[in-house]
């Protein structure tokens, strides 16, 4: 009951943020705090509840962002087409990426991300005819007149609702447990009748759809796309950073990890000026010292210490 | 008609034969128990027989069908259980929802696996640890919880690795007390495997199969097996 009543008045205040905040300035760091609640959450589906530690997911990001520019670049509809040709274009990517990552386990799984990753973005760089190589692709517009970000900011609200919605019912549903079970150890889980391929790339397939939307929507936020801003390395080192700062397999960890990172680096970038990484830097060391579980686990304890009793008892 | 009937089954690796062409097999509602030393070949038998390793040759039929080539989540959705010689715990998942993964393999739907978790965490008398995190648990309570999360796939046969080994006297007797229930109120086939010959395991099983290198060197009634000069010989010691 406690629980609704804060998620009703979080909604309240997500709707009307836009009207509490009218500088741009602002409106645009509560859509990129929201761009990346769904990345994070999309991400987690797969390297959280899964345990499938994915660094490769700039390449889905990537090739939504690309899909929504090129579409407009090529064919003159409407960027926007990108949120639905993103995931059709990266699902099968996905599919064959997971078919031959799969087969490695724990680093090695990983390693081969970073490898995906790479790949793709070097494709983008060198298939210029398509993605206009190192150039990039500009959208001249995405069909909203004016420089309001309010529309964005609803779209990207919807976006990211809906991802962490649907970690929310993925949580507590059959796919869920199959995935946590398949995290915690992979022979067990084949015992119990869980098809451990067959379930990772359901994740995948998932995680990397909601990557791709959320890569779509970006592009026709920023109306521009090149390779070192929507395929490097350390965006997908950023998505993942979100979510294990903020609680790894939780449904509220990417959230909390998304809000509080990246509302802290865009105030330490305006605050410190060069020293800036410096600062976020120690940020990041401190919470991994002292919440290794991520917020959402130091949370936990913290109301544990206050006689709330915690969900779940540790060892 | 058996239930489960294993042929000739043989497993090298490279030069080592593990498991020599060994035949034996299991009827419904039976209780049959492996024994042998360590290294006799009993986990690789529960290995070759979950699809865990694939047999060098030999034929598993289990309910009319081969297993061969079958991989381990179909043969367990087909109906065999298993318990891991070294216990394996969803570590960050609580008792209740090790046991919820296990039943989601009869159903999808939440409610029902729900209803079907908490009714085997009722029979495996582990109600009380409902919430608790698996991890934490003593190996006793573990074993259980092992057992519990294979029972919820609604198996037909259940294969129990080493059931007995770690526990101290009263926890044997709780486990011996369980498999036995397993049969009575359940009608589930069990095959254990124990190291040593102990009497209590004995007791409980309507046969007793025991493996030395791989190869079956006795099969019987429990009290033939206790009395097998042979067996006697190998595995209690020469009298005096």
């Amino acid at each position: 009951m406690r629980s609704r009543l804060y998620l009703l008045t979080l909604a309240i205040f997500l709707l009307a943020a836009p009207f509490m905040f009218t500088a741009r300035y602002s409106q645009h760091v509560l859509i990129l705090v929201l761009l990346y609640v769904a990345l994070g959450s999309a991400w987690n589906i797969l390297g959280g509840f899964a345990g499938q530690l994915s660094l490769g997911h700039a390449a889905f990001f990537g090739i939504g962002a690309y899909s929504a520019a090129i579409i407009a670049s090529k064919t003159g509809l409407s960027p926007w087409w990108g949120i639905i040709a993103g995931p059709i274009v990266v699902l099968p990517i996905a599919l064959v990426v997971g078919w031959i990552c799969f087969s490695l386990r724990g680093p090695y799984f990983t390693l081969a991300t970073i490898a995906v990753g790479e790949v793709v973005r070097l494709v983008a760089l060198n298939w210029s005819e398509l993605t206009g190589g190192a150039v990039g692709v500009v959208i001249r517009t995405s069909g909203f007149s004016g420089t309001s970000k309010v529309p964005y900011y609803y779209i990207v609200l919807v976006t990211a609702g809906a991802t962490v919605g649907l970690c929310k019912l993925i949580s507590r549903s059959k796919l869920g447990y199959y995935l946590m079970a398949i995290r915690e150890d992979q022979e067990t889980a084949e015992s119990i009748g869980v098809d451990t391929t067959k379930y990772k790339l359901i994740a995948l397939a998932i995680s990397a759809s909601l990557t791709a939307v959320a890569g779509a929507f970006y592009a026709n936020y920023f109306l521009f796309v090149d390779p070192t801003i929507v395929l490097p390395l350390a965006l997908s080192v950023e998505i993942v950073l979100m979510a294990i700062v903020g609680g790894l397999g939780t449904v509220a960890g990417p959230v909390l990890g998304a809000v509080l990172l990246k509302l802290s680096s865009e105030i330490f970038r305006n605050e410190f000026a060069q020293a800036n990484l410096l600062i976020y830097g120690a940020l990041l060391i401190l919470i991994i010292l002292f919440m290794p579980d991520g917020l959402t686990g130091g949370f936990r304890r913290v109301a544990g210490l206050f006689g709330r009793k915690p969900r779940r008892v540790s060892a | 008609m058996f239930l489960l009937e294993v042929r000739n089954l043989t497993k090298r690796f490279g030069g080592v034969v593990a498991v020599d062409s060994l035949s034996f097999s299991v009827s419904a509602g039976e209780t049959v128990s492996i024994i042998g030393p360590n290294g006799a070949g009993k986990t690789t038998v529960f290995d070759l027989i979950t699809g865990f390793h694939n047999a060098t040759a030999g034929e598993i039929i289990f309910g009319g069908s081969n297993l061969i080539g079958k991989k381990s989540h179909q043969i367990a959705k087909a109906g065999i259980g298993r318990t891991f010689q070294l216990v394996k715990p969803l570590r960050g998942l609580s008792v209740f929802e090790n046991v919820l993964v296990g039943a989601f393999a009869r159903t999808g739907d939440r409610g029902e696996a729900r209803r079907i978790a908490d009714d085997i965490l009722e029979f495996t008398d582990l109600s009380s640890l409902r919430d608790s995190q698996a991890d934490g648990l003593p190996i006793g309570l573990r074993k259980r919880l092992e057992l519990a999360r294979s029972l919820a796939t609604g198996p037909k046969l259940i294969l129990l690795d080493e059931v007995m080994s770690g526990l101290n006297p009263s926890e044997s007797k709780q486990a011996i007390e369980l498999i036995k229930r397993l049969r009575d109120e359940r009608g589930i086939s069990a095959v254990a495997g124990v190291e040593h010959v102990m009497q209590v395991v004995m007791s409980i099983s309507d046969r007793v199969i025991v493996l030395n290198h791989g190869k079956k060197l006795a099969e019987g009634r429990p009290e033939e097996v206790a009395s097998n000069p042979e067996v006697v010989a190998a595995y209690l010691g020469k009298p005096d």
